[in-house]
């Protein structure tokens, strides 16, 4: 209980956990998936794990934008960029990301005109200044960062700005937990819902997880606390046989979401027949393409973009970390060849990526755990 | 990019294109309001937003972020990272 203190309230936090612990079936294990990457890192920083008691799990999800993103797209962003006449804007997470042809720091370094940039409209200001360039935004993200995108879209077309074009790799949250349950390898028993992507799509969406399958959601905010929380609603519901969508951050998420947002999107993307996602292959319906209405702000239409398919290095289990099939130590590479500072995989970049959230927190003590049982 | 950073609206830029100036953590720069214009979500000066990638992506009140805020001032690197970030920005 070492990590208590760092807790808000530990009162709160010690009764939970014990709560928790109350509600332990004897003989049974509970798996426990936390889509968000955020929702990652939280557990990590604040040892949420060690709260638990021994029979719960936290299984780390696919939720983290720049993990998914698969090489090939990576290579596909280089290969913009080192266009002549283009500035490629880009999300800081993003630039140390590798594809199969290094990173874009590295295209960076080797002369392409590549940006950081807080937002897109950021992004936007700079086709402004530059009208003698072309201005291509990485539009990555969930259902977080895709109304941004649509709304950038829609005030590049009202104010006729014609050289900004955005290279869509915006993904859909839904599809990918359909992936995974319907993922042979394995057996959940309930999800801890993302927060800020809930505040755009609300909970309604969730609900085929609870009717369908049988399997308790419950969205939760970011602090520890709430996760801890989240947690408890979940093993209530499992132990009273129920199976239901549950929002833990009322306090920031409407069950409707955010109608703006979505309608944002609908007016300017449509959803891809299919798209890769890094380690876990191809999903059908899970991301989104600019609308043909959009055609003149679209990287992909404007530029001959190669599309190669570059396999994930042999070494990386990113897949298997971004199911939650390993955790990221199981990984023969973890903290030797592949660290935050040389990445093998994403999973290693962004602070979210469940290998970097193990890495810079130095939490082993499930290892331990598991090792001296 | 995937914090939602919580900010207070101290002045309204541009009514037409729904830009606001918020203050994050003492850092002040223009953030885009549009998703909460109108309902009962809208916003005015005083009011606190989360915030992602410069758009106020919902109301909050202040004790949630006040402490919001602490969380994050606790979570250290990757929050400095993004008021560095937001630092950088300039939304017109
Ligand atoms: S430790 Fe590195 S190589 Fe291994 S799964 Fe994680 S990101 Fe991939």
């Amino acid at each position: 209980m070492k990590y208590v203190d760092e807790y808000r309230s530990p009162d709160v936090a010690r009764r939970l956990a014990d709560q928790i612990a109350g509600l332990v079936e004897p003989g049974r294990q509970y798996k426990l998936m936390e889509v968000c990457g955020g929702h990652t890192h939280t557990i990590y920083k604040h040892g949420v794990e060690n709260l638990l008691p021994p029979a719960v799990d936290l299984i780390h999800g696919p939720g983290c934008p720049v993990c998914v993103i698969p090489m090939g797209r990576v290579d596909d962003a280089i290969a913009l960029a080192e266009r002549p006449n283009v500035i490629f804007t880009t999300f800081g997470d993003m630039m140390r990301v590798p594809g199969g042809n290094g990173s874009l720091l590295e295209a960076k370094a080797r002369g392409a005109d590549v940006r950081m940039v807080y937002s897109p409209l950021d992004a936007l200001r700079i086709a402004r200044e530059h009208p003698d360039h072309e201005v291509v935004f990485f539009a990555i993200g969930f259902e977080t960062t895709t109304p941004s995108t649509a709304l950038t879209l829609l005030r590049a077309r009202s104010e006729g700005i014609r050289n900004f074009f955005v290279f869509a790799n915006h993904v859909t949250i839904i599809p990918a937990i359909r992936a995974i349950l319907a993922s042979p390898d394995l057996r959940l028993d309930g999800f801890i819902g993302p927060g800020h992507v809930s505040t755009v799509i609300g909970t309604v969406p969730y609900r085929f997880i609870a009717q369908d399958h049988g399997k308790p959601l419950v969205v939760a905010g970011f602090e520890p606390l709430d996760v801890l929380q989240a947690a408890f609603m979940i093993m209530v519901q499992l132990a009273e046989g129920r199976a239901e969508v549950e929002n833990q951050y009322s306090r920031v998420v409407r069950e409707g979401g955010n109608e703006r947002a979505l309608e944002a999107i609908a007016e300017t993307m449509e959803v891809r027949t299919t798209f890769e996602w890094r380690g876990l292959g191809f999903i059908s319906q899970s991301a989104l393409k600019l609308r043909d209405e959009f055609a003149d702000w679209d990287a992909e239409l404007r530029y001959d973009v190669p599309g190669v398919r570059v396999a994930d290095p042999k070494a990386c289990q990113c897949g298997e970390v971004l199911k939650g099939v390993i955790k990221p130590w199981e990984c023969k590479v973890f903290g030797t060849a592949c660290t935050p500072e040389k990445p093998i995989g994403t999973c290693m970049v962004s602070s979210e990526g469940a290998c970097a959230a193990y890495y810079n927190y130095g939490r082993f003590s499930r290892r331990l755990e598991t090792l001296a049982t | 990019m995937c914090l939602g950073i919580p900010g207070q609206i101290v002045d309204v830029v541009d009514h037409e294109h729904h830009i606001a100036k918020v203050d994050v953590s003492g850092v002040r720069r223009n953030v885009n309001v549009a998703l909460l214009a109108t309902g009962p979500d809208a916003v005015e000066v005083g009011d606190w937003v989360l915030i992602h990638v410069g758009f106020a992506m919902s109301k909050i009140d202040e004790e949630e972020a006040l402490a919001t805020r602490e969380f994050l001032e606790r979570l250290g690197n990757p929050y400095e990272q993004e008021l560095d970030e937001l630092r950088a920005s300039s939304i017109e």
